[in-house]
């Protein structure tokens, strides 16, 4: 079977990198696509050539329009052509509506959403030509649910959903595919250093009632951009131990 | 490359087949529809760097033809 390429944003590190590895063993090469520097995703390049795949790391601020068309025209030029987009990269800037200011609101929707359109636009008409293509953009729960405190990142993923969907209706005659992952509390180094009482608290949101692992959200992605799931578009996938029920 | 050769590529491409086109192929037979429409007046925009707009309301190639040097002859 062809190698698929995957493009993944936010792919240097954390869940895109677990995500890029997880596609990594499963015969697609991989486009790493993050903001900080090369050397910052070292870790994971090498891990992703160790998994066989060809693995390249392209330096991009996705909030940046000309620049996302730039790297996904090098992407391309690089690998032949782009199969599977992830839209993973995101950023935070939690505060209370009261204290929040309009840069947090403008940076966080800018990266988080716009990011998103970005990199569709601009690996669409690539996908479009082919016929074919799988597009997974990582939403949250709290797009659905909202979090006091997170309006911003809220909004974003919300906005996330309904740009999914948009795609998938534009798109699904040419053989694309648009769906989100919604994940709920991932055990990260943020969650590590709750204390017990918090974590408690936290659990008894959670039906299964334990964190879930980056490795749950790649196994969701890798599924969405299967053959198994070829008849899904436009679809919200929540990865949350059943908390937004 | 005349303009009618660079048609035919941009069209081919899109459609993703070699297609024979003259001046007086009609869009209802080469049967694209609106999402073709916009690639192909996407790409026709780059390939010239022109601007042709979003309503071109066109039935042949020979039109679409005359459009593109119009527009380059204006630039």
């Amino acid at each position: 079977m062809e190698k698929r390429v995957a493009l993944i944003t936010g792919a240097g590190r954390g869940i895109g990198a677990k995500i890029a590895l997880t596609l990594a063993q499963d015969n697609t090469d991989i486009a790493v696509v993050d903001y900080s520097d090369e050397e910052a995703a070292k870790e994971t390049l090498d891990a992703l050539a160790q998994a066989g795949a060809v693995a390249r790391y392209y330096k991009c601020d996705v909030s940046d329009f000309a620049g996302t068309k730039a790297v996904v025209d090098q992407i391309v030029k690089d690998f032949g052509k782009i199969d599977i987009l992830v839209n993973n990269a995101g950023v935070t800037a939690d505060k209370l509506i009261m204290r929040m200011e309009e840069a947090d609101w403008d940076r966080v929707l800018r990266i988080n959403l716009k990011g998103c359109f970005n990199m569709i636009k601009h690996v669409t008409p690539y996908m479009m030509r082919k016929r074919y293509g799988r597009i997974v953009s990582i939403s949250s729960v709290v797009g659905l649910m909202g979090n006091a405190g997170q309006a911003n990142y809220s909004a974003s993923k919300a906005g996330i959903i309904g740009l999914t969907k948009s795609v998938a209706k534009e798109f699904g005659s040419r053989g694309i595919t648009a769906n989100a992952v919604a994940p709920g509390f991932i055990k990260t180094a943020m969650t590590d250093a709750l204390t017990e009482e918090q974590k408690q608290a936290m659990y008894k949101l959670i039906p299964l009632g334990s964190l879930g692992e980056t490795e749950d959200i790649a196994q969701a992605v890798k599924f969405l951009v299967s053959d198994c799931a070829r008849y899904i578009t436009g679809e919200v996938l929540r990865v949350d131990g059943g908390m937004c029920m | 490359m005349t303009t009618l050769e660079k048609l035919k590529e941009i069209l081919s491409e899109c459609k993703g087949e070699d297609l024979d086109i003259t001046p007086e192929t009609t869009f209802d037979e080469l049967e694209f529809d609106s999402l073709d429409k916009v690639d192909i007046v996407m790409q026709i925009e780059e390939a010239y760097d022109i601007s042709l707009g979003d309503n071109m309301q066109l039935s042949t190639v020979g039109e679409l033809i005359a459009k593109i040097d119009e527009a380059v002859a204006n630039k």
